[in-house]
């Protein structure tokens, strides 16, 4: 579980700006609890911005809790009387508070940042990487995970066999079956890898846990942990792209 | 009355209103005519000077080509993206336009593009606003539908600055009305907002939570409302009059207007009727007359009716809801009226919407709201925050043409997003950045934006510089991009070529009231107002000394009321309004009994059996006492 967070408005700042530029009085690290008056942003990360560790167990509960809270606080519409200087800090800070939320709170973004966040790089297998590699005429690096090889073997003969039928106009029901059937197994396999992720976040906090303990680390154990990851994310994104074609054969 | 006071305005397609926040309720301000509603008609009279709403609209059937409506439809567009429109709309450009330019739109002998004339309908309700108020009206709140991409809401900020209107935030129109709706229920639970406008449809799911109303998602088509059917009935009737008469009228411009006219009526009878009669004068003595049923008309309106139902289907993906999990659903815009759209919304998401309040006015009632909220709040709105959405995607161009998205619909707004750039060649000094909105693969389906050039980039090695780009949307859906070299960490300096749109200069030049004169015109305005007002009320008092009313009234109340009539009478020759507005304040104080006597005189002569034609004008005067409520309304004199 994620660190209870009910005060994140009592959290200090960093240790150079503790006082409010307004009122000068001890401030939060966003907004000024003795006035209120919203602070300039720090350059922070999502994980930081929120005062969370960065692990990926996230109470999602809290986590919207606190990101109404905080709205309260920066969105540009409660500042609108300020300084144009403020004006500017609420529009910063309440950006900075909804893109911190929209990616942590998704299980998939919120692990991908954190790589990012890590210096991971991930296998770029986005449509538009897709078409873009298809477009400049290079060849995509497109890795079939080992234990798909089989399946995905016998997929595309069946959904090359279903666009040669649909181009001579045929439909032939037992093809469409079989297709559909692939169609519900790569979906189970695409739940399923979100536990699979899921099951690797422990690996991942309980290592960032001993390390706050003062435990030593070594980077590869915590370059085990990420690569875990990495390889869930590469296997979901080739399924995601795999069932993506299965529905254009489909629908064409 | 403070000076800032903030407005709401909905400036819509079909008409336009402005709002204010009076004690704890939101309220319509009604023009100088008492409608609340005045018709987005701007058109130009015999000595080229701008009349707006319902005298435009009548100007519209005189003397189309001075005339023009549904600009709402051609906000932010180019050349190439309003074709469909020029089929259907009597929309005459410029003869010049080049494409890529900012449209311009004849008008007489003038042209102008769409900000300015929607910058003369905010004028009027600016106008409307401060006759009201008695005070200049410089801040104000607008609403656009929520499927408005950049350059549309870019285009509707601009025409609020030529009005002269500082525009505090644009408003999505769906998620206005739910302000509007959500002020005295203060409930929670999961709400759709169904908006069938006049040119726009948009489709809102929202969350309301504690006072945060949370757009999650929404989904829309700029081109689509009762515009439409109209164009659809026109066409059919001249289809109709072609066949039978065999003449083409399509080109007369005055007939068309008097069908579309007839066809406005005929649609709205059908939302009460089975059936009614379309009826327009034909030139040459001929008369043209249909008949349409309820039936038929709702067979024919179904394909575009059932244009909304992708959207609202798209919503609830994104929001990642079912039908059943809508608690409430509002319908709003005048369209929706109509009995079968009420019926297919009903259908979509298995629930009887809400029809509570007007849904030609409750979009500007919210927008009050947000209005109030900007302001600082009142009891009323306390603890009232919107968390609103953009509604497209932002992309970036990448290499092969592909849009590369950045910034998902249906993210919480303010969003930003950064990437890293980097040079191709040694010593670049230039990058060029092609950004896009719109759910497409290619860059080529998107709507462009605006070309940013990256300037003044360190001469280094290709592949060193690391240029860091920010996209950020604002809370009014509007995007804005900073960079910064990283390694030589200057400020690079970028150049907005908006695809479409009026650069800062050219607004600047069409600023209406320049600022130098603005107080001093709103004096001379506010003076002529005054004026007429106090011509108003002081013949109401002369008929008012006619009646037998004025035979009950006391000798000192004659006294009074005559002393009180001199003091206006003297102050209407100067010019302070505010002078000119108090002695009509007090002047109406000591006549509220008079007026009631003559109220009480009217209801006896009917009571007393006297001839219709007595009581007649008895109540006509009834109408005209001087207590009629100022400065809301003006009564017609003779």
């Amino acid at each position: 579980m994620a660190q209870p967070l009910t005060t994140i408005g009592a959290k200090p700042a960093p240790e150079e700006t503790q006082s409010c530029w307004s009122c000068g009085s001890m401030r939060a690290a966003h907004f000024c609890e003795a006035c209120g008056k919203v602070q300039p942003p720090a350059p922070v990360d999502y994980f930081a911005f929120f005062g969370l560790p960065r692990k990926l167990n996230i109470d999602v509960a809290v986590l919207d809790k606190d990101f109404y809270e905080l709205s309260r606080k920066l969105h540009p519409d409660l500042n609108a009387r300020a300084g144009s200087q403020e004006q500017q800090w609420s529009l910063q800070q309440s950006s900075m508070l909804n893109d911190a939320h929209r990616t942590l709170k998704d299980p998939v973004r919120r692990t991908q940042y954190l790589l990012k966040l890590e210096g991971v790089a991930l296998e770029e297998q986005s449509k538009s990487a897709t078409e873009q590699a298809r477009a400049s005429g290079q060849a995509k690096k497109q890795i079939v995970p080992p234990d798909l090889l089989e399946e995905v073997f016998e997929l595309n003969m069946t959904l090359e066999e279903l666009r040669a039928q649909k181009k001579i106009g045929e439909d032939d029901p037992a093809l469409i079956e079989e297709v559909g059937r692939h169609k519900i197994e790569l979906e189970e396999k695409y739940d399923g890898l979100l536990r699979e992720l899921q099951a690797n976040w422990k690996t991942w906090d309980a290592l960032i846990d001993r390390g706050q303990a003062g435990e030593t680390i070594s980077d590869n154990e915590y370059r085990q942990a990420l690569d875990k990851m990495v390889d869930v994310l590469n296997r979901r994104n080739y399924i995601r792209n795999l069932v993506r074609d299965v529905n254009e054969a489909l629908e064409n | 009355m403070t000076a800032d006071r903030i407005v709401g305005i909905d400036l819509g397609t079909t008409n336009s209103l402005v709002a204010f926040m009076q004690g704890e309720s939101p309220v319509v301000i009604p023009g100088e005519d008492g409608s609340n509603l005045v018709p987005s008609v701007v058109a130009l009279d015999e000595n080229n000077q701008p009349v707006i709403g319902n005298a435009a609209r009548n100007l519209l059937i005189a003397s189309p080509e001075r005339a023009v409506y549904s600009i709402k439809r051609l906000m932010g567009r180019g050349l190439e993206d309003v074709q469909e429109e020029l089929k259907f709309f009597p929309f005459r450009l410029a003869e010049d336009l080049q494409p890529g330019e900012v449209l311009r739109i004849g008008l007489g002998e003038k042209t102008f593009t769409p900000p300015e004339i929607s910058a003369l309908i905010l004028r009027q309700l600016k106008r409307n606003a401060e006759r009201f108020f008695g005070a200049p009206v410089t801040k104000a709140v607008i609403t656009v539908p929520a499927y408005f991409n950049d350059a549309q809401r870019q285009a509707t900020k601009d025409a609020g600055r030529i009005a002269g209107l500082e525009v505090l935030r644009l408003v999505n129109e769906p998620t206005a009305a739910s302000l509007a709706y959500g002020l005295d229920k203060k409930q929670n639970g999961i709400v759709a907002v169904y908006d069938l406008g006049g040119g726009t449809f948009d489709i809102s799911i929202l969350r309301l939570h504690d006072g945060i109303f949370e757009v999650i998602a929404t989904n829309g088509d700029t081109h689509l409302g009762g515009d439409d059917i109209d164009n659809l009935l026109i066409t059919i009737a001249l289809d109709d009059i072609q066949g039978d008469l065999e003449i083409d009228l399509r080109r007369n411009a005055e007939v068309v207007q008097a069908i579309r006219k007839a066809v406005i009526e005929a649609k709205i009878a059908l939302s009460s009727q089975a059936s009614t009669k379309l009826s327009v004068e034909l030139p040459g003595g001929k008369h043209y007359l249909r008949e349409i049923t309820r039936a038929q008309f709702e067979q024919l309106i179904q394909p575009i009716i059932d244009r909304t139902v992708g959207p609202c289907k798209q919503a609830l993906k994104d929001a990642g809801l079912k039908p059943e999990q809508i608690d409430e659903v509002v319908l709003v815009g005048g369209s929706t009226r109509i009995p079968k759209v009420r019926a297919l919304v009903k259908e979509m998401f298995h629930r009887e919407p809400h029809t509570d309040l007007n849904p030609d006015e409750v979009v500007a009632l919210g927008a009050a709201v947000q209005a109030n909220i900007l302001g600082g709040g009142s009891e009323a709105t306390e603890n009232m925050l919107l968390l609103d959405v953009t509604p497209l995607s932002l992309g970036i161009e990448v290499a092969g043409g592909v849009t590369d998205k950045i910034i998902l619909r249906n993210s919480t707004i303010p969003a930003s997003a950064t990437q890293f750039y980097t040079t191709q060649v040694d010593g670049q000094a230039n990058v060029a950045i092609h950004v896009l909105q719109g759910e497409r693969e290619l860059a080529k389906d998107c709507r462009s934006l605006a070309r940013f050039d990256l300037k003044g980039i360190p001469p280094m090695a290709a592949g060193m510089a690391r240029i860091e780009v920010k996209f950020l949307i604002d809370a009014n859906g509007i995007l804005s991009v900073s960079a910064r070299e990283q390694r030589s960490g200057k400020e690079a300096e970028i150049q907005v070529q908006p695809s479409y749109g009026l650069t800062d200069e050219q607004v600047e030049s069409m600023i209406l009231d320049s600022f130098d004169s603005a107080e001093e015109d709103f004096r001379k305005r506010q003076a002529i107002e005054a004026r007429n007002e106090a011509g108003t009320i002081l013949s109401a008092l002369e008929k008012g000394r006619r009646s037998p009313a004025w035979g009950a009234l006391t000798s000192d109340e004659k006294k009074k009321i005559a002393k009180l009539e001199k003091a206006l009478i003297a102050v209407k020759a100067e010019e302070d309004y505010q002078a000119i507005r108090k002695a009509i304040d007090v002047l109406n104080q000591a006549t509220t009994r008079l007026a009631e006597l003559m109220m009480d005189s009217a209801v006896s002569i009917a009571l007393k059996g006297k001839t219709m034609d007595e009581a007649g004008v008895a109540a006509e005067e009834l109408g005209e006492g001087p207590t009629a409520p100022h400065p809301m309304a003006k009564a017609e004199f003779e």
